[in-house]
């Protein structure tokens, strides 16, 4: 299909907005009516036909908008994307692995053509036609890890591998859900990782850096990780949270339905070839809890995840204080009727609402 | 006695050890305050070693300067802060060689700040060896003017340079030598807890 771009803004009046194939495809990232923390890693190749996990980088209807959004923030913090010195390599190579996937998945919006080093990129959605030469910086106006993720949607995190670890020495980061770049370049994966509650204990980290250390050129690998987002602000940082933190207490039994979002992270990992380093996309997923509850069965379980959820889980993802109101709304969409396995909404087959 | 038990805390925050003289071409160290006392310790263990040590002391109101002298390292230099003393840190550092034991002792801004200009002249922070000494004061960076506040002992403190009031989290940046302050009124302006001293 062609993909119809919305006009939509993240900030401010908060026009965006999920259109009936947006909702449908949302990754929502219950699996069953509980959450603990897990790896819950996969295989990244390939999903059900129109998913967001059908392509190595999904292009939704947001695309042009939320490009918009990471301009903006860049001109406002130009330290929301970083690249430590010895990470120049690596930064070709993801270019490299973003425009040939992207040509490749989305040929009608995307062009490669290359010709030994002189490669020409087309982006049809934003309006640009550049001819470069590949791994000479000189010929891009940013540094190839910025050139490239200013047209790709969600925050990159480059990671180096050393000394049995993963370091995040180089990112693009302004859809973060509150937390620092500037701050955490050049951690290791425990220390960066060190904010979390439960999960050092649950030896998840040590399981998933053992994975990630593994992963192998052309077999990546992706997970879902979630929290909330009152009003659908992409850009939740650390570095702004004394501007955007009072809008957690602008929520009414009214207005929570279309204020309170579900923020979801399609969280992917690829193997970069040249620099051996491991790329980290995080891309960020909105949906207002209105748009969730039309699935009956996704209704069902947000209300009996977020219902049994361990108090340090609130509280680190920070709604604590809100999670009773959430559970007022959530819980008019729950008549206790048992939930199909799996995090898709199974529509055709489940139930409607019993009340 | 100075040493104090800092309680258990996240994966990020550093973790400091106690002086031991370890054989070495050359020895490098570098203290603050109560720092000084540290060395003298290491002088206990091994007097030889300062034939052939370089102490950069920055004494911070403490007159324990003169003991250090009295040990009669190879080298010695005082100072009045980290910041008058950076660059020569980091023009000793540039002429290191293999064989050179670093000791870092102190503060935790101090044993931070010489951390950073280590790790900036190619040696790896887990070669290096850290006692902590005298003030639990921290160095903290306001994660959102990015400004550094030294010497913070409360929690909450202002930030010095944006005014904020900032909670002093755990979450450390050997980069940035600093510790992260959060606003702690964003979601109530103006309900800031009454500052509470650091560990108390």
């Amino acid at each position: 299909m062609t993909i119809q771009f919305n006009k939509e803004t993240f900030r401010d009046d908060y026009s965006f907005k999920n259109s009936d194939w947006a909702i449908q495809r949302f990754p929502f990232p219950f699996h069953e009516d509980s959450y603990m923390y897990s790896v819950n890693m996969e295989q990244h190749r390939g999903g059900p036909a129109g998913s967001v996990y059908e392509k190595r980088f999904d292009v939704d209807e947001h695309y042009i908008s939320e490009m918009e959004d990471r301009a903006m923030v860049l001109a406002d913090d130009p330290l929301r994307c970083q690249s430590l010195p010895h990470m120049t390599l690596a930064g070709w190579d993801l270019l490299e692995l973003i425009m040939v996937s992207k040509s490749e998945d989305y040929p009608d919006l995307f062009e490669l053509h290359r010709e030994g080093d002189i490669w020409r990129w087309i982006n049809k959605p934003m309006g640009i036609d550049d001819t470069f030469t590949f791994l000479d910086e000189t010929t891009l106006p940013y540094g190839p890890m910025e050139y490239i993720t200013r047209q790709t949607q969600g925050d990159f995190c480059v990671l180096d591998q050393r000394d049995d670890n993963l370091w995040m020495d180089a990112g693009m980061v302004t859809t973060q859900a509150d937390w620092s770049l500037d701050f955490d370049i050049g951690m290791n994966f425990f220390e960066w990782h060190a904010p979390v509650p439960l999960a050092h204990e649950k030896g998840i980290f040590k399981r998933a850096l053992k994975f990630l250390l593994n992963i192998q050129q052309g077999a990546p690998a992706r997970r879902l990780n979630w929290t909330m987002t009152v009003n659908p602000l992409l850009d939740t940082s650390p570095e702004n949270y004394h501007k955007w933190g009072i809008q957690k207490t602008t929520l009414t039994p009214e207005n929570i339905g279309a204020k309170q979002h579900l923020r979801v992270e399609l969280q992917s990992f690829f193997r970069l070839p040249r620099s051996n380093a491991l790329v980290f996309p995080i891309r960020c997923y909105l949906i207002a809890f209105q748009d969730i509850v039309k699935s009956p069965k996704w209704g069902r379980r947000l209300h009996r995840v977020i219902r049994d959820l361990p108090e340090e889980l609130a509280t680190y993802k920070g709604f604590i204080d809100n999670r009773p109101m959430m559970l007022d709304f959530l819980s008019k969409y729950d008549d206790g009727l048992p939930t199909s396995p799996g995090v898709f909404p199974d529509n055709e087959t489940e139930p409607a609402l019993q009340k | 006695m100075s040493k104090f038990q800092f309680p258990e805390s996240i994966k990020s925050r550093p973790v400091y050890g106690t002086l031991k003289a370890r054989p070495g071409k050359y020895h490098l160290m570098i203290a603050d305050a109560e720092g000084a006392e540290a060395i003298l310790h290491l002088h206990e263990q091994d007097a030889g070693l300062m034939a052939k040590a370089h102490i950069i002391y920055i004494p911070k109101g403490s007159n324990l300067g003169e003991r250090l002298r009295a040990i009669r390292p190879a080298q010695y230099y005082e100072g009045p802060t980290y910041e008058a003393a950076a660059s020569r840190i980091e023009r000793v550092l540039e002429a290191t060689h293999m064989g050179t034991q670093i000791y870092l002792t102190g503060t935790e801004g101090l044993m931070g700040q010489a951390m950073r200009a280590c790790m900036n002249a190619g040696i790896p922070h887990t070669a290096i060896q850290t006692e902590h000494r005298g003030s639990v004061a921290r160095r903290m960076q306001c994660v959102h003017c990015k400004g550094i506040t030294e010497d913070v002992e409360t929690d909450p403190f202002e930030c010095s340079h944006c005014g904020l009031n900032l909670f002093v989290r755990d979450h450390y940046s050997r980069r940035l030598a600093a510790f992260q302050g959060v606003c702690i009124d964003a979601e109530d302006p103006g309900n800031v807890p009454e500052k509470v001293e650091l560990y108390k």
